[in-house]
């Protein structure tokens, strides 16, 4: 068995782990605050075709 | 630049081993590395522009649709801004400059950046025709696609007139704002994006003089490289020339007052004797600047202040005069 990628030391795979935490709220705030604006465009749009 | 790897560069990164073994993951990457790749500080200039010419439009828009808008002109920068590090990651490798963004840096996958930067650019001028009109996203489409594929992909490696000709691709924002709330374009955003269209080759020039041996060094044809330091000088001049009377016409075809025009001749003289200083630098018989390029220097980082004053005395002179 070649190790080769070689594998995460545990500091690596901690840093990598707190990355994707990263990443993962990050775009849960992106979604949830784009949600949000196409509710916001729809009432708007509603309230002006209405 | 929280992170170890942004600040180290990616030379001490504890990840560097494993980014580098494993090049078809962006597990690398932090969320502001995938920021960095919209190219922020140009999207907030966009957004300031194009915001001027939202403001300037007669009619009313929606202040959610007002700033659904902005978003769709940030998001639509930012994405190109992404498309451009896609396809210059060669370049940007060999420059100092730029060696260290998320691409060439391995810590962002190419294709991963490619396919953001679709998303983005699409999901933009959807968003901007469902939530304002036809025309304003037509517009930004087209803005994408200039900034992408004609200067980027066809003018930017093949001539030194790249900038002039791209500048365009910025030029764009006003006349996106304006299109967003009246659905139509007019004179006056026509001139804002002439301002900026005249305003881009001094600016960049300006910047290309002292950072010209990186051009250089990746084989970009930017106008020091090809035709020297001289002849950039003097064409910095010009344009600056140029730019002084496009600046002024706002007020003298009278789509503005005399806020507007005393301002836009005051800040466009300065500009003229800063290009003015960079002609008349002293430098060698190979048009090398003698003093460090300090006159090219101070005049990049006034075109920065200059456009931003002429874009707040444009929409200063709507609220007092109008």
């Amino acid at each position: 068995m070649s190790d080769f990628p070689p594998r995460p030391t545990a500091a690596q795979a901690e840093e990598l782990t707190r990355r994707q935490r990263g990443r993962n709220v990050a775009l849960i705030v992106v979604l949830a605050a784009v949600a949000l604006l196409f509710f916001a465009i729809t009432l708007v749009k509603l309230g002006h075709f209405g | 630049m929280g992170s170890t790897i942004a600040t180290a560069g990616g030379e001490q990164s504890p990840l560097r081993l494993s980014a580098a073994s494993s090049a078809t993951s962006s597990g690398g990457a932090d969320w502001r590395d995938w920021v960095k790749l919209l190219k922020p500080r140009v999207v907030s200039l966009v957004v300031f522009t194009g915001w001027i010419g939202l403001f300037l439009a007669p009619g009313h828009l929606n202040p959610v649709l007002a700033f659904t808008a902005i978003l769709c002109i940030a998001v639509a920068a930012g994405a190109a801004g992404a498309l451009n590090m896609w396809y210059e990651r060669d370049l940007d490798a060999a420059m100092q400059r730029t060696r260290r963004r998320p691409i060439p840096a391995g810590r962002i996958e190419p294709g991963a950046a490619l396919a953001f930067g679709v998303t983005l650019s699409v999901a933009s001028v959807i968003v901007m025709w469902l939530a304002t009109n036809a025309c304003a996203a037509t517009i930004l489409a087209l803005s994408i696609g200039f900034y992408v594929f004609v200067y980027t992909i066809w003018l930017k490696r093949r001539t030194p007139q790249n900038i002039v000709i791209g500048g365009a691709a910025g030029a764009f924002p006003p006349l996106i704002g304006w299109a967003a709330v009246t659905g139509s374009v007019d004179v006056l955003p026509l001139l804002l994006f002439g301002i900026v269209f005249f305003w881009t080759p001094p600016h960049f020039w300006s910047l290309a003089l002292y950072a010209c041996r990186d051009y250089g060094r990746a084989g970009v044809p930017m106008l020091p490289v090809v035709a020297g330091a001289r002849e950039t000088r003097r064409q910095i001049f010009g344009y600056a020339l140029v730019l002084a009377l496009v600046a002024v016409l706002p007020w003298a075809l009278g789509y503005t007052g005399a806020v507007y025009g005393v301002s836009a001749g005051l800040l466009s003289f300065g500009f003229v004797v800063l290009s003015w200083r960079v002609l008349r630098d002293r430098q060698d018989e190979s048009g090398t600047s003698l003093t460090g390029d300090a006159p090219a220097r101070l005049n990049f980082r006034y075109s920065l202040a200059y456009l931003a004053a002429i874009f707040v005395a444009v929409a200063a002179d709507h609220l007092l005069v109008r």
